[in-house]
């Protein structure tokens, strides 16, 4: 039993860490998230070069060759520092599916970013749903089209291609389409760090990814991957928010002291650190997991991730409160951090969804 | 990071796994789920076997007679003695807090003396620290200690100590310098519960069981040899106890809400109301999973904890956090678990379920946020020691 990171593991981290808070400072993430683009397309190029995009990806493929406990160091850096960009739309949701595809080069290399579309306005909303995908595939080899509506399709706008699922003869299959020409539309999110948009595919050219029979295998180990990414995102987010209050009342002064010398103060902060570490052992035991194959992966990533979310955003909360009314307004970045913590409680559901999956497995 | 026993410790956890099939007392697993006082025969036995087979004070150094066994083993002893339900060792407070505290602190013949007796369970010890006016303020102590010729005279009172109604010794503090700063006057001895003057009076809980003890002092004389540590420095030497107290308890802790959860989780599938069970309860499968996820989340911060004291020689700081988060997750347990029962849940007598064993486990939690620290100082120490935030006094 180990449960401590490599030496090579940490310096991955301390490394992202240094990166993220020199090209995202918080006034540069409020600026981006106020901006159109809502995102940095020039450092996406250096972040291919530090290896981060391909980073799980075998080498043969153009990857780094490193597995999964590597990228969730990463992810959890991600979200303390709040990235914004369609870094977990590229390679948490679309690099498993772009394997063996023409299309990964010129993603691993940062020429192209990517997003995964397989929610539908009328059809399924999480990605466990291979059943009520209305969106189409027609043709045959070589000459592939698909039509349909797209939902909530993770940073749509400064995606240039997707995996998108679509329902073929043999079933529901997953297809890699170029975004160019095609009609996306930027929806208004809760969180403008990372957007939402809508997809609409009429007879746009496709290539085939995953075949009918495959896809169901892919898109486990796609939604495995997702939910204990955000999970380790979570804990970096509560972790900011941590820092941030730790950091206001040991300074803040009212009644002559500093108001962490208050219990009532104190102790929410106490018990956000409390609620921090127990998700990330949390997550980090569903990284573990997912990295491994071991079979206890979907529990582990249903437990970390409803519990990540659900402490991220009370983290967010208690540190709101702490911080009084600075903490309340539109030019603070907690608001940011409290947003993107409410983001990850969504994805794939909030909580209760999936503890419904762990008590099916307990309870039979 | 790997989450899998190594070969190493996967055959230690199979050899304790027979072992323990082989040496549960007769009978003991179909005995039903117990409440209430170790039951000290069968306890005192059970030491002794587990003293033979090797397995007591596994993290101990040999020179003391101890296995010399990495701080993993005992994380594995732990664990493995949870699932098999075994019975307690009798010396919980001799093998947890006075022994380390001696061998970090005792003198050549106080080690002879003690070390291997605590090991084979020969001498019960009890704790006395808190007294009826000194509980999270533990240094405002005012049991009296006064030099006469070879030793000291002690009059005081203490509370809630367990095994106080068998133990053979008692690690004690006592004031010695009334004049000093309150932690300064403070001296840690090692005292005789069999000596004259000592008065045991079991105190009844709000469980209905007198688990602890009252202890009255009347002119107890205590040998000043028997003292631990230096005069008058015996909060120092506390710290080491407490830190005993706090730091090794996690996994025990750990271990046991697992096999209660074990618990919930059969009792949820064979509680029956309106024609169907517990567990098909969507309200109830939701708060069963919540826990669920709440004990893993507790084990594996207790692996970090781990990891970090093997690799380092001190436990991470995440460690402080297991207590505090197992009391109150055991308290929101054990209610649920009276959710379940729904109705029937006063019946707490042979008419109830398991023998009105959940109603014991549910109201003997409301202790576990107050006992060995209580969760408002465990907040203290962590917003003050792990996160350095101002003092709050």
């Amino acid at each position: 039993m180990d449960f401590a990171f490599s030496e090579e593991q940490q310096m991955l981290g301390d490394s992202a860490r240094g990166f993220l808070s020199a090209r995202f400072p918080s006034e540069r993430v409020a600026e981006l998230a106020g901006s159109d683009a809502g995102w940095d397309a020039s450092s996406w190029r250096e972040m291919a070069e530090l290896g981060w995009i391909g980073l799980s990806v075998p080498e043969e493929q153009g990857g780094a060759g490193f597995g999964f406990i590597e990228e969730a160091v990463l992810f959890e850096e991600l979200g303390r520092s709040l990235y914004p960009g369609p870094f977990l739309a590229t390679v948490g949701l679309a690099l498993p599916a772009l394997a063996g595809t023409d299309a990964i080069e010129s993603v691993i290399s940062g020429d192209k970013t990517a997003t995964f579309a397989w929610a539908e306005p009328t059809g399924p909303q999480r990605l466990d749903d291979l059943e009520s995908v209305t969106t189409k595939a027609t043709g045959s080899n070589g000459d592939r089209s698909i039509s349909g509506d797209k939902a909530l399709v993770v940073d749509a706008a400064s995606a240039d291609m997707a995996v998108v699922a679509a329902g073929t003869a043999e079933g529901t299959a997953l297809f890699v389409a170029d975004l160019a020409g095609v009609h996306v539309e930027s929806v208004s999110t809760m969180d403008a760090t990372r957007r939402l948009g809508t997809i609409r595919f009429d007879e746009a050219p496709a290539t085939l990814a995953v075949e009918a029979a495959q896809t169901p295998n892919v898109l486990e180990r796609i939604r495995l991957r997702a939910l204990a990414a955000l999970a380790l995102e979570a804990v970096g987010v509560a972790q900011s928010a941590l820092d941030l209050a730790m950091g206001f009342v040991k300074e803040r002064k009212q009644f002559d002291k500093p108001i962490g010398a208050y219990q009532a103060v104190s102790h929410q902060v106490a018990d956000t650190y409390m609620e921090t570490e127990l998700a990330r052992s949390l997550a980090y035991w569903a990284a573990w997991c997912v990295a491994e194959n071991d079979e206890r992966a979907p529990v582990a990533v249903a437990a970390a991730k409803s519990a990540a979310a659900e402490a991220a955003v009370s983290a967010c909360e208690r540190s709101i409160q702490v911080h009084g009314g600075i903490g309340f307004t539109w030019e603070h970045i907690l608001h940011r951090l409290y947003k993107r913590a409410q983001w990850i409680d969504a994805f794939e559901g909030f909580g209760a969804e999936h503890r419904r999956q762990i008590a099916t497995s307990i309870l039979g | 990071m790997d989450f899998r026993d190594t070969p190493e410790e996967a055959a230690f956890r199979s050899e304790l796994r027979s072992w323990f099939q082989a040496n549960l007392p007769d009978g003991w697993k179909d005995k039903g789920p117990a409440r209430g006082r170790t039951e000290e025969e069968i306890s005192r036995e059970w030491s002794k076997r587990l003293y033979d087979a090797g397995y007591a004070g596994l993290t101990w150094p040999k020179e003391f007679g101890g296995a010399g066994a990495p701080y993993t083993h005992q994380a594995i002893f732990l664990e493995e003695s949870a699932r098999a339900e075994t019975p307690e060792h009798i010396g919980v407070i001799g093998l947890g807090m006075a022994g380390p505290t001696i061998i970090a602190h005792g003198s050549d013949e106080q080690k002879t003396a003690h070390l291997g007796k605590i090991l084979s369970g020969e001498e019960v010890w009890c704790q006395g620290f808190s007294e009826p006016g000194s509980g999270s303020d533990l240094a405002s102590l005012r049991t009296r200690a006064e030099v006469d010729g070879e030793d000291y005279v002690i009059n005081g009172q203490k509370v809630w100590s367990s095994f106080a109604h068998i133990a053979d010794y008692c690690i004690l503090l006592v004031r010695t310098d009334p004049q000093a700063p309150k932690h300064a006057g403070i001296t840690y001895l090692l005292a005789d519960m069999h000596a004259p003057g000592v008065d045991v009076r079991p105190l009844r809980q709000i469980t209905g069981d007198p688990e602890f003890n009252e202890i009255f002092f009347s002119d107890v004389r205590v040998p000043r040899k028997n003292i631990l540590g230096n005069e008058n420095e015996g909060w120092k030497v506390a710290m080491t106890t407490l830190l005993h107290e706090r730091g090794t308890l996690g996994f025990a802790l750990t271990a046991r809400l697992e096999v209660l959860m074990r618990k919930v989780i059969a009792l949820a599938k064979e509680t029956r109301s309106n024609g169907s069970t517990a567990a098909d309860d969507p309200l109830l499968r939701d708060r069963i999973a919540r826990q669920w996820v709440e004990l893993q989340a507790l084990k594996f911060t207790n692996y970090r904890a781990l990891t970090s004291l093997v690799k380092t020689g001190i436990p991470g700081p995440e460690g402080s956090i297991a207590k505090l988060h197992w009391s109150e997750s055991n308290q929101r347990l054990t209610k649920l678990a009276l959710e379940i029962l729904g109705p029937a849940a006063q019946l707490d007598g042979d008419e109830g379920v398991w023998g009105g064993f959940w109603q014991y486990q549910q109201l003997r939690s409301r202790g576990n946020t107050i006992e060995a620290g209580t969760s408002e100082v465990l907040r203290n120490i962590i917003s003050e020691r792990v996160l350095g935030l101002p003092r709050s006094r």
